[in-house]
């Protein structure tokens, strides 16, 4: 392994890795954002109170149940056994999904799955008296949760979320086993044209850290924006005697 | 003078923990009325039944002439009558403090943002919070934070203001601006029930003070005459323990 095959390679392959690390990219921000929807949903579901035995609870506790029922399914096998079950099961039914829709469905509720849980850890630790100061100015459930406790559920759970998006950069490799052109796939590509194997893959594997490591940063930019400026602008005008 | 809240035969209890029973008092326009009692007494879930955070076991709740606890009845729209202040400030912690004071006009009275600006304005300078209108929650102290909280509970126009020990999560030195705040609403002629342990203020501020120890009423009545002439065993037991502290 040297330098100037490591150049070659680049030289020759570069559109192929390009071409491979966007699909990566596409796959894990598109995916993540599908995941975090679902998650949001399952851990809104999962926190409405039920109060009194009615029709609409037995729907939801039903509902809630087959929610439970896929979280458990996708967080407890592989993910690229899923992709295998997702792409060929379709397809023995005559079902011929496009690769890349494929990858989203199966990245995407993956995520969905871990995303879940994290919503509703996130939605549990938010202090009791938020609900109680949200309800005591009349809000009712769904207000409570759009203007008071989703806001600072999303901010909790940024680096929970952030840290799904790096896995979904990674674990996107296992999709080469459905064809998907990611840069794992691209690399195998490469590899197996100039047979190159080792070098090919350290090209691969900085790029992933070039990946991860702009997600990182771009993500705790993201967090510091969403806090605000530490401090705030006193308005010199209005006097701060109580009157 | 009619009355704003009036509580007939209430009771709650947690499993079979008795907490309130049987429980008569109402308020009256104007009135401001403190409840006091020792930890345990049922002072706070009386007034947390009042606007209802607590359902209430058994008994009546009439606002108004209505039976809120009738099932037909809408519980939001009955708290946007009530302002509620807490111990811990329960400010939102995701708004600062304009939109602290605005986000329930504006989402549940449904005001203009305009109007919402306005009303939010005038009540943080009634608190002396105008100028702090950018900050958020976490950057506040204890005291400024009550101020905001109370200026939220104004600008929805409640009929009454309950606050449930106000001034107990601050700091000593911060007590004082609280307080002042409450002594001049209530000297405006503002409705309050307040749960206090603060005794120099409820017998300065009080229309009526009420006594509670287990859950029940033990006794009420004009502050002189509760607090210096108490008629009760109980009463006086408590007056003796926390006057000494």
């Amino acid at each position: 392994m040297n330098l100037e095959t490591i150049i070659s390679i680049l030289q020759n392959s570069w559109p192929m890795f390009l071409r491979g690390a966007y699909m990566t990219l596409a796959i894990a921000v598109i995916s993540t954002i599908i995941g975090a929807f679902i998650g949001f949903f399952i851990g809104i579901m999962h926190t409405i109170p039920m109060k009194s035995l009615s029709l609409k609870t037995v729907l939801l506790k039903i509902g809630n149940f087959l929610l439970t029922c896929y979280v458990e399914i996708f967080r407890g096998t592989p993910m690229i056994v899923q992709a295998m079950v997702v792409f060929y099961g379709l397809y023995a039914y005559g079902i011929e999904l496009n690769r890349f829709v494929a990858a989203l469905v199966v990245v995407g509720l993956n995520t969905g799955a871990y995303m879940a849980e994290i919503v509703r850890g996130g939605i549990v630790s938010v202090d009791k008296g938020q609900y109680e100061a949200a309800q005591a100015i009349g809000m009712n459930h769904v207000q409570t949760m759009i203007y008071v406790v989703l806001p600072q559920v999303a901010r909790n759970i940024l680096p929970a979320t952030g840290n799904q998006l790096i896995m979904n950069i990674k674990d996107s490799a296992v999709l080469s086993v459905i064809s998907v052109a990611e840069l794992f796939f691209q690399t195998k590509s490469v590899g197996g044209a100039n047979f190159k194997y080792a070098e090919s893959f350290l090209i691969a594997s900085i790029m992933y850290l070039i990946m991860t490591f702009t997600a990182t940063r771009l993500l705790r930019v993201m967090e510091r924006r969403l806090d605000g400026p530490n401090a705030y602008k006193v308005d010199k005008e209005s006097e701060g005697q109580i009157q | 003078m009619t009355n704003v809240i009036e509580i007939k035969n209430l009771s709650k209890s947690f499993g079979s923990h008795e907490v309130l029973r049987d429980v008569n008092f109402s308020v009256k326009k104007g009135e401001v009325v403190c409840l006091i009692g020792s930890s345990g007494s049922g002072k706070s879930t009386l007034l947390r039944c009042v606007n209802l955070l607590e359902t209430p076991s058994g008994g009546n709740i009439i606002y108004n002439g209505e039976n809120i606890l009738d099932s037909k009845h809408n519980v939001e729209q009955y708290r946007t009558h009530l302002g509620m202040v807490f111990q811990q400030f329960n400010l939102f912690n995701n708004l600062n403090v304009i939109d602290n004071c605005t986000v329930g006009q504006q989402k549940v009275l449904k005001r203009s943002k305009a109007e919402a600006i306005e009303k939010a304005m005038k009540y943080l300078e009634v608190v002396g919070m105008a100028q702090y209108k950018n900050a958020k929650p976490r950057q506040l102290s204890g005291g400024q934070k009550q101020r905001v909280a109370i200026a939220r509970a104004l600008a929805m126009d409640p009929d009454v203001m309950l606050f449930d020990e106000p001034t107990s999560a601050l700091d000593p030195e911060m007590v004082g601006e609280v307080l002042k705040v409450m002594r001049m609403l209530a000297s405006q002629g503002n409705t309050m029930l307040i749960v206090t342990h603060e005794m120099e203020f409820a017998r300065e501020v009080a229309d009526r003070i009420v006594f509670m120890d287990k859950g029940v009423i033990v006794e009420e009545g004009h502050p002189d005459q509760v607090l210096v002439n108490p008629q009760h065993e109980r009463t006086k037991e408590f007056l003796k323990r926390t006057l000494k502290s």
